[in-house]
């Protein structure tokens, strides 16, 4: 990219256009209660270390016998006497600092990939695209499993795991949207002033392919969380007692026949949250098309 | 359209090869070794160390990976058979033949007595779970579509939203705490033995219905967003002012262009379906190819999991094939020569 | 008058609804179309045409409602009708043919599956009878072997083939009234030539009404009996088709053909007379006359107090909302000589020597795009490159503009070389002389960054502002040049029309002040009025910088218009090539000859030259004359087999044919061509 100072470039190429969008969420039902589903579940998890809630590990030896909500527990406890409210909440802040991690790290080369292969095509779209097929063939779950279930649970090896899995799919939307966008007035007007390829790919089309992004993103935010309470409830989450949702049910459903609550629960939670996630892409899509 | 396919087999090798390799390089960080797994947690570490020799299991992972590929392939024997390792590992098909996918530490079974029998297990649950998913979200792709912003839309769309959100786990939570516990129509287990109460069709039940719930809503909303798309297309109003009534236009005229773009993804989910119900069939107790993954992975068998490897890479790579070509069939501007 | 209307639309209203908010696209229409009339109704985009013929159709889409008024087919109130009884009257009673053949047609099913449906839902045919109405029908749109075209899905034929097949699926149950939606848009002039022609002859033979819709006043001066002219949504004036551009009385009429450039004239005969501002949109139209602030002729306190009426003039035939139509306000004054004399000659401009492209073709085989073009213009001229879609003319403005390299041959500018076959990219010394102005307004600015931003970049790439401040102020004179309010560099492209979009763009081509620009159809996507003021506005900083100029573009008229210096292209072979009185008289090629036919206004209804086929592909051309396989002065076989010589007219003047230029010099009559319409 170029060096130059332009001091006359200081205009935000995004600002407006996230203001556009914001207001987009606003107007549309679906978009706000996912708004709404994500924004409650992320106050708790900020919040976490000061919320009046019990230490999530705390055993309580006499609500064992007794594990269903109380004053005490308001959710009641899990097999072991630990709080369910609390490790609700400490789990929330697990998945939701995890899962956008991992997206974000997928996402920035997923576009990498995909802005080379549109840009450039040729053979490197070639090569891009074969070894995307290849990665794509291999089903993602046998791919989490053997590789979680070898390399240990980690916030790393999940964070590479979703990028080898996610990057590939995310590569071709935006390689889809380069094919348009590089054809474009703006773009040949750029060539012929002598910006570089840099600028090209960086500041003329990537900002372009921001709405599909987005709603992408979020789709695959909902779908990682998913993937780590699935790792979690194969016993492949993040090492014990670190509170994570799947893991919770894993833990509790030998014991649904008794306390169906203890599984219930943070079964609900995760719904919930994807579900958030889910319906502001949905939203979020819509107001894309409509503009 | 030879070539084509002759390119996909291709492919299809390439892959299996990078599966494999890959997959054999991960087990490299794997705790614990080969031979103390065999042997138990109560061999002797010389008992373990002799064998480890006697099984080439500490030659370099290059030379490892070729002797797995000799053994696949019957040029040479497989090192675990060898009655040298006092391992008692026996495969009636004899230790060198075309396909020989090795020996299961794990179940102490020839891969090719454990594996078939498992994928078959599987086989029944994905068919019938995609029997479902087949009409189900094509209805609820084109009723949503049809009319975009109706009231069926908005209700179906929310609908499909909803359940594509509950992972299986937690389906599995819901349906077995309704249909088990409070209401105790169904079983909660399959392991699919005529044994007590229970027909196999009852065991089929909730395994079936959790696949169907997590994954119809997803290829529904891509039908339907395929087809509010062909909805807006100029031939459609064309049909429509045709003077066709509204069943001809979405039935003769729509349905097929809203089905190009969603078919391969519809096929995808066979894919989906044979490795991903590792979750469903952990819950139920259910015998199938997911759950063995599950234990051979967690087990460190790596024989097994290789195998289960190249099969499920090869239907994904089979499946992305058909899918191609459906895809071109139903396509007619589409023509691969 | 004393036959009964097929079609009645009184008092038409139609609204559109998003959410809360209503929109009332079309206020006020009524029109009467009488058996066997072709009635047109001309008016630029957003006017409300399309929407009063969907409405005729009770399909208004998602939205979209008759507020009031009444639509009789024949003596029937279509408003009031059922669904289903609509059903029967849509395709049965009422043909429609689109615009963009292309996505009209099901791409998933045969041609002959679509065209059978309408006989055997509407006329309840058998499906073997049904199969003869086609193939009869198929006869009429003049398809060759209508059997196989049958079998064939819509990709599989030309667009121009794919129109007939629309127009044939709109006849096939002999409706009594046919609504033409712009039948001829993204046709090439020489198909649309043939499709007109096609929808006269066949309204002769089936007396069949036609609503005819265009924005192209030349075509409904071609094809309509009687012409109505909207404008944001109303009729402003109606009269029969000589009366209207004989007569016209309401200002936007007159303003209309005043600002479209005939082809008859060139530029130092009459200037185009653009109409100011713009159309309103329906949230915004002004009290009283809706014209009234474009209007010259508009008087404060009369025409904006309150809504006009349509008023039927003593001639009984003509109406014309206006107030002052009794008055017979005049049309713009034609502006002619003076300042608009030929571009003064200012020593060595372009020169294009030897010039090929050739691309691999996906389906194998060469595709030659440029065929050894050799091309000149003196500096300070307007060179225009005229042709038909894919003839190479945008490939060859890509290659000046340094957008593309040269497969072969070399590129120089007042002496110095630009490109040549082999070298790769450009020093931005180079660069900054050759700018250009894009076809497509809606790409031209990249909708994430302000409008005024490439500005700033292009002053700031080539070194052409020190400071901040000089950014500014550079920017602003540039923003005043395209007479642009400069507090429209802070906003989104999308915050502006299609017009102020290419006024940016071209603020952006000549900030870096250069000495060559290459304009592909810059105006082409743009309405009529626009299309004016931009044309006006470009030729205006030309001239006034000197500015040497390759205008692609597809239009002859506006080429007749501004160019000093033309070359007509057909599949990448120069045809033609002169100065702009010489390409328009003859000696002329045959292909230009064939152009001109189609473009012609005075032509009577039929009898022009036209060309069979279309284009054929580019790709691995045969080695005679490209245009031999549609040529209707073909000699014989000599055009397939021998490239044709380039005989010289005059010494400016260029002509690539096997017949001799005496032959060239004197067409033989019209009827004794054996290429002439049926």
């Amino acid at each position: 990219m170029s060096v130059e100072v332009q001091p006359a470039v200081a205009v935000n190429p995004l600002q407006p256009s996230s203001r556009r969008l914001f207001r987009r969420v606003l107007r549309s039902p679906t978009a706000l209660t996912g708004l709404f589903l994500v924004a409650f579940w992320v106050v708790l998890a900020v919040l976490a270390p000061i919320l009046p809630i019990l230490p999530p590990n705390d055993q309580d030896m006499i609500a064992m016998g007794n594990p269903y909500p109380s004053a005490q527990h308001l959710l009641g406890t899990d097999v072991l006497g630990r709080d369910i409210l609390s490790r609700l909440i400490f789990g929330a802040r697990t998945v939701l600092q995890v899962a956008p991690l991992a997206v974000a790290v997928a996402m920035i080369v997923g576009i990498a990939i995909g802005l080379l292969a549109g840009y450039f095509g040729g053979w490197v779209d070639m090569l891009i695209g074969r070894l995307s097929d290849i990665v794509l063939a291999f089903p993602v779950i046998v791919l989490y499993v053997v590789l979680i279930s070898n390399v240990g649970p980690s916030v790393f090896n999940i964070v590479v795991a979703t990028t080898v899995a996610s990057a590939p799919g995310i590569g071709r939307i935006v390689r889809g949207l380069v094919l348009v966008l590089k054809h474009q007035g703006y773009v040949d007007a750029a060539k012929m002033r002598g910006e570089s390829t840099l600028h090209i790919m960086f500041v003329e089309i990537l900002p372009n392919c921001r709405g599909p992004l987005i709603v992408d993103a979020c789709l695959r935010l909902g779908y990682t969380i998913i993937t780590i309470g699935i790792l979690g409830f194969l016993g492949l989450g993040l090492p014990p007692p670190t509170p994570d949702w799947g893991g919770m049910v894993r833990e509790t459903t030998t014991v649904i026949n008794i306390w169906p609550h203890m599984s219930l629960i943070p079964s609900g939670a995760i719904v919930s949250l994807v579900l958030g996630f889910n319906l502001l892409a949905d939203g979020i899509g819509e107001g894309n098309k409509q503009r | 359209m030879l070539r084509f396919i002759a390119g996909r087999l291709v492919l299809l090798f390439v892959t299996l090869l990078a599966a494999s390799v890959v997959v054999f390089s991960i087990s490299e960080f794997s705790p614990g070794s080969v031979a103390r797994k065999s042997l138990g947690p109560y061999a002797s570490q010389e008992q373990v160390e002799s064998l480890t020799k006697r099984l080439k299991a500490d030659d370099p992972l290059p030379l490892r990976y070729v002797r797995w590929l000799g053994v696949l392939a019957g040029v040479i024997d497989d090192p675990l058979q060898d009655p040298a390792t006092g391992l008692d590992f026996h495969d009636p098909r004899g230790s060198r033949y075309f396909g020989n996918l090795g020996y299961s530490t794990l179940y102490k079974m020839p891969v090719n007595d454990v594996i078939w029998d498992r994928l078959g297990n599987t086989a029944i649950l994905a068919g019938l779970a995609f029997a479902f998913i087949i009409p189900l979200s094509m209805i609820f792709g084109v009723l949503s579509g049809m009319r975009e912003g109706s009231k069926t839309d908005r209700t179906l769309s929310t609908l499909s939203i909803v359940l594509t959100s509950i992972p299986e786990f937690a389906s599995s939570v819901f349906l077995v705490t309704l249909f088990v516990i409070l209401l105790p129509l169904l079983p909660g287990t399959s392991p699919l033995t005529e044994s007590g109460q229970w027909s196999m069709a009852s065991q089929l039940i909730l395994p079936v219905a959790v696949l169907v719930i997590y994954d119809f809503g997803y290829v529904a909303r891509m039908i339907r967003i395929s087809m509010v798309e062909v909805m807006e297309k100029p031939y459609i109003r064309t049909a429509i002012l045709k003077g066709l009534s509204p069943r001809r236009v979405i039935m003769r005229h729509a349905l097929r262009n809203a089905m190009i773009a969603p078919f391969t993804v519809l096929l995808l989910q066979v894919n989906f379906l044979v490795s991903g119900v590792v979750v469903t069939e952990l819950v139920f107790a259910y015998p199938g190819f997911g759950r063995m993954l599950l234990e051979a992975s967690l087990f460190g068998d790596i024989t097994l999991i290789e195998a289960a490897t190249l099969i499920t890479v090869t239907v994904a790579v089979v499946t992305q094939l058909l899918g191609d070509i459906g895809y071109m069939l139903l396509n007619p501007q589409v023509r691969i020569d | 008058m004393t036959a009964r209307p097929v079609l009645s639309i009184r008092n038409l209203q139609v609204e559109f609804r998003s959410g809360e908010a209503r929109t009332l696209v079309v206020p006020e229409v009524s029109l009467d179309i009488m058996p066997g009339e072709s009635y047109g109704l001309v008016g630029e985009s957003g006017c409300g045409k399309t929407t009063t013929a969907l409405a005729v159709m009770g399909y208004l889409g998602k939205g979209g409602r008759i507020a009031s008024g009444n639509i009789f087919l024949e003596d029937e109130d279509l408003v009031k009708a059922s669904p289903e009884h609509l059903r029967s009257v849509r395709g049965r009673r009422i043909g429609m043919v689109y615009q963009e053949p292309a996505s009209t047609l099901n791409p998933t099913m045969t041609i002959g599956r679509q065209l059978l449906e309408v006989p055997i839902y509407h006329l309840g045919m058998s499906k073997a009878e049904a199969r003869k109405l086609v193939l009869a029908t198929l006869e009429d749109v003049r398809m060759p072997d209508p059997a196989s075209i049958m079998q064939r899905y819509p990709h599989q034929i030309s667009g121009g083939q794919q129109q007939r097949i629309v127009i044939a699926m709109a006849l096939l149950a002999r409706p009594a009234l046919i609504l033409l939606d712009e039948p001829t848009a993204g046709l090439d002039v020489t198909v649309e030539a043939v499709v007109l022609d096609l929808i006269m002859s066949l309204r002769k033979k089936y007396g069949t009404s036609l609503l005819f819709i265009s924005h192209n006043l030349a075509q409904v001066a071609k094809v309509c009996d009687r012409v109505g002219v909207m404008y944001s949504g109303v009729i402003v004036e109606e009269a029969p088709v000589a009366e209207l551009f004989g007569k016209s009385r309401h200002p936007y009429t007159q303003g209309l053909i005043a600002c479209v450039p005939d082809v008859r004239a060139g530029k130092q005969h009459r200037t185009l007379m653009p109409i100011p501002g713009r159309i309103p949109l329906p949230s915004e139209r002004p009290g009283g006359c809706f014209f009234g602030p474009r209007c010259m002729h508009a008087v404060k306190g009369l025409c904006d107090v309150s809504a006009v009426p349509l008023v039927q003039l003593a001639d009984s035939v003509h109406a014309v909302r206006c107030l002052r139509a009794e008055e017979g306000v005049a049309p713009p004054a034609a502006v002619t000589g003076g300042e608009l004399k030929v571009a003064p000659v200012l020593g060595e401009g372009l020169s294009v020597t030897g010039l090929s492209k050739i691309y691999d073709a996906p389906q194998g085989g060469k595709l030659v795009a440029n065929d050894d073009l050799d091309i000149a213009a003196a500096r300070g001229e307007i060179l225009s490159i005229v042709g038909e879609s894919g003839c190479g003319k945008s490939t060859f403005a890509r290659i000046i503009a340094g957008l593309d390299t040269p497969s072969r041959g070399r590129i120089s500018f007042g002496g110095r070389l630009l490109a040549e076959a082999g070298r790769k990219g450009r020093k931005a010394a180079a660069q900054r002389t050759v700018q250009m102005v894009f076809q497509n307004p809606d790409g031209t600015l990249n909708p994430s960054h302000s409008v005024g931003w490439p500005i700033r970049r292009v002053l700031a790439k080539f070194g052409l502002a020190r400071s901040a401040v000089d950014v500014e102020r550079r920017t602003r004179e540039l923003f005043e040049i395209v007479r642009l309010p400069v507090e429209l560099a802070t906003r989104r492209p999308s915050e502006l029309s299609g017009g102020q979009k290419q006024r940016v763009a071209i603020a952006r081509a000549f900030a870096s002040n250069p000495e060559l620009v290459v304009a592909d159809e810059p105006v082409s996507a743009l309405d009529v009025s626009v299309q004016a003021a931009v044309v006006t506005l470009l030729l205006d900083i030309q001239r006034h910088n000197a500015t040497t100029m390759v205008f692609i573009s597809h239009d002859l008229a506006l080429v007749r218009h501004i160019a000093d210096r033309v070359a007509v292209m057909y599949l990448g072979k120069v045809m033609e090539q002169g100065t702009v009185e010489e390409i328009f008289s003859p000696p002329h090629h045959p292909y230009t000859e064939a152009l001109l036919s189609a473009v012609s206004v005075t032509e009577a209804h039929q009898g022009g030259i036209r060309l069979t086929g279309d284009t054929p592909s580019p790709v691995n051309l045969p080695k005679g004359c490209r245009f031999a396989s549609r040529c209707p002065r073909k000699l014989g076989p000599i055009c397939d087999s021998e490239a044709p010589p380039v005989q010289a007219a005059s010494p400016t003047h260029e002509i690539a044919c096997h017949i001799p230029l005496e032959q060239l010099r004197n067409p033989p009559p019209l009827a004794a061509r054996p290429g002439s319409a049926e």
